[in-house]
């Protein structure tokens, strides 16, 4: 069914599609519109669900984790501050190996207050163990939702999946969206660790030195695995509904000397910045990194890299930037651009492009243009 | 009498302290609510009193979450389990630590929500799990490690915060009182909605007093007045019992205190302030259940 739709109501169009059992939620900027949407399905019998109205974000990851236990599909949305405040809770999530899914309006962190794109509220998740896909459309972030739920349940992860999409930028923007019939694609969730009164057991009891690291690696291996999870379910998507995506969404990087690495929009727009770039005789391509955990391997071997970050951890460097340096063990020119919903056009990428200066960072607006 | 049946919800060898009356209550909780229950224990005494994995000292399922989200937690699975179309009884199972002070918002959440499950606080009345530091269930004039000099602060109401949310049922109980306790959590989990008991749960290393006397200290703080057993369904408070007889002749509340460590010194004006307390509060409790209020 064709339709058009922002960013926000594909996600909520998806996860009533899902038919999860119990969505508990916080309104927060610029996620509000998801929970709206989805507190009005469940109130016209849209969605047979309950919707448990928290009184906090820390409060909502907790009963949805109080909800997934018993083995019913769960939701929540969140965005910038409600994230960190439900940071405890994400951690415990991933360490019961619940199947959550929620969607996280990327949006920047007080003081000053901001309400804008960035995304280091989620980057300040990447190690509690949920799987994180980011978006850069409204039909990717209704595609991206309907396979997080797959992902997250299928019994050789069994992980939370973050579903990442920029503030403003595609939460609120409308696009052309192709909803489908997901039928079957989801099946019922089986949580082999669903409490079971006539078969009592202790969860999350006191786990010594001797256990605990084995649980810790157990998430591990499964994050592993999941890079084919992530692989089969995207397959069968496609094979099923048109639309083929992949860890990395590459445009004319075959043969490009310069390739530009980002997450979410900007992605979209570095790729208007090839286009211009080729147009010059400049041989650039853009790889728009969607799933940020796991962490793919990325093939940039023999090319100059420009890694654009919305994103920064203080005293470091651009952790995208950082982690590409880390895993590849290649030089990059690291741009940290975006913040706050700073706006960046493709202009301003071509020009990232065409000055880089490879083995530095380079703070857009701040020590003047490139 | 109610009718206590033998069947053990506790397993021998828990790691508690001797003479620990939150297990004691926990005991009698557990009988009363039976073996379709789901336990939920945020930090707490109770996470440890349930051994280490992968043994469990409990033979119904125990989803321990952290400190803050005991009733949120709670909230999710009621929620789950009711959309299933499952009686199981979801017990939260906190100490004062997790009810008065980090876990009040959500607890505050779940009662206006009107999630149905039974909480329960046992209160030893300070953080008993790390080593006895002052807790909001704390009295005051009592020592704990971080009040080495005596608690400056009153105890909160937490029973007057609980009645503000005007749940169905809510009461109070003392582990030294079973039967009492298992009668009020059988009524407590016959009532859909959110139902609250209260627990005094004397304890033994943190307020200083000798193992075997557990029952003796929950029957003189009940006896001088300083707790009250009461219920309060539907707004209309009953109070039990002993405390009916400790308002007509209260035990001086020095019989009480003099056993125990935690208040060995209290310096005068503190343990008139604190009887004072303690009268006024016996006569409201009084004025109410008579409706002069």
């Amino acid at each position: 069914m064709l339709t058009v739709a922002t960013g926000n109501k594909a996600v909520a169009l998806a996860v009533k599609q899902a038919k999860p059992v119990v969505i508990a939620a916080y309104p927060i900027t610029p996620q509000t519109e998801i929970v709206e949407q989805i507190a009005e399905y469940v109130s016209s019998g849209e969605l047979p669900a309950r919707y448990i109205a928290v009184e906090s974000e820390h409060s909502a990851m907790a009963a949805c984790i109080g909800a997934s236990v018993t083995g019913v599909r769960t939701f929540t949305a969140t965005s910038s501050h409600g994230l960190l405040y439900m940071h405890e809770m994400t951690n415990w999530a991933a360490g019961a190996r619940l199947p959550i899914v929620m969607a996280n309006v990327n949006r920047a962190l007080g003081p000053g207050w901001n309400i804008w794109a960035e995304h280091t509220d989620a980057m300040q998740e990447r190690d509690t163990g949920w799987l994180q896909v980011y978006v850069a459309s409204v039909q990717e972030a209704y595609d991206a939702t309907l396979m997080a739920f797959r992902i997250a349940e299928d019994n050789d992860i069994l992980l939370p999946v973050m579903i990442n999409l920029d503030g403003f930028l595609l939460s609120h923007i409308m696009q052309p969206l192709d909803a489908v019939e997901p039928n079957d694609f989801i099946p019922p969730l089986h949580l082999p660790h669903a409490i079971d009164t006539k078969n009592p057991a202790g969860y999350g009891t006191l786990t010594g030195p001797e256990d605990y690291f084995k649980f810790r690696w157990d998430i591990e291996r499964s994050m592993r695995d999941s890079m084919k999870v992530i692989a089969a379910t995207e397959d069968e998507f496609s094979r099923r509904f048109g639309r083929t995506y992949g860890f990395t969404e590459d445009y004319l990087c075959e043969d490009a000397d310069v390739i530009v690495v980002s997450m979410g929009t900007l992605g979209r727009e570095a790729e208007v910045a090839v286009d211009h770039l080729r147009n010059e005789g400049v041989k650039a391509g853009s790889m728009r990194l969607r799933w940020f955990r796991p962490f793919p391997d990325l093939d940039l071997r023999g090319r100059e890299v420009v890694v654009i970050d919305r994103d920064y951890s203080f005293g470091f460097g651009g952790v995208l930037a950082k982690s590409i340096q880390a895993k590849n063990r290649i030089d990059v020119f690291s741009v940290i651009a975006g913040l706050g919903g700073q706006e960046v056009t493709y202009d301003d990428i071509a020009g990232f492009v065409k000055n880089r200066r490879m083995g530095t960072e380079f703070w857009f607006g701040v020590t003047g243009n490139v | 009498m109610p009718e206590i049946p033998k069947e053990e919800f506790i397993l021998k060898c828990t790691s508690a302290c001797a003479g620990c009356s939150a297990s004691l209550s926990l005991r009698y909780v557990l009988k009363a609510a039976g073996p379709d229950t789901v336990l939920v224990v945020p930090a707490c005494c109770t996470s440890v009193i349930q051994g280490i994995y992968p043994n469990t000292a409990m033979n119904v399922p125990v989803y321990n979450v952290a400190f803050a989200t005991a009733a949120a937690s709670a909230s999710g699975m009621s929620s789950a389990f009711r959309a299933l179309g499952k009686k199981t009884n979801v017990i939260v199972y906190a100490g004062d630590g997790g009810t008065l002070d980090i876990g009040i918002q959500a607890l505050s959440g779940a009662f206006e929500r009107g999630t149905d499950f039974l909480y329960i606080c046992y209160d030893n009345e300070a953080y008993g799990n790390t080593g006895m530091q002052r807790s909001g269930g704390t009295p005051l004039g009592a020592k704990t490690t971080t009040t080495p000099a005596g608690k400056t602060d009153v105890k909160k109401d937490i029973d007057a915060i609980i009645a503000a949310h005007e749940p169905p049922y809510q009461a109070t109980a003392c582990a030294a009182y079973p039967q009492d306790l298992f009668k009020k959590v059988q009524k407590a989990l016959s009532i859909r909605g959110p139902t609250f008991i209260h627990v005094l749960a004397p304890c033994p290393p943190g307020w200083r007093y000798s193992t075997e006397k557990s029952v003796e200290i929950g029957k003189l703080a009940v006896k001088s007045g300083i707790w009250v057993l009461y219920e309060r369904e539907y707004g209309n408070l009953t109070i039990t019992a002993p405390s009916k007889a400790a308002i007509k002749k209260p035990v001086p509340l020095e019989d009480y205190l003099a056993p125990q460590g935690r208040f060995k010194g209290i310096d005068p004006k503190t343990l008139g302030i604190l009887k004072q307390r303690v009268a006024k509060n016996l006569q409201r409790l009084a004025q109410e259940e008579a409706g002069v209020c």
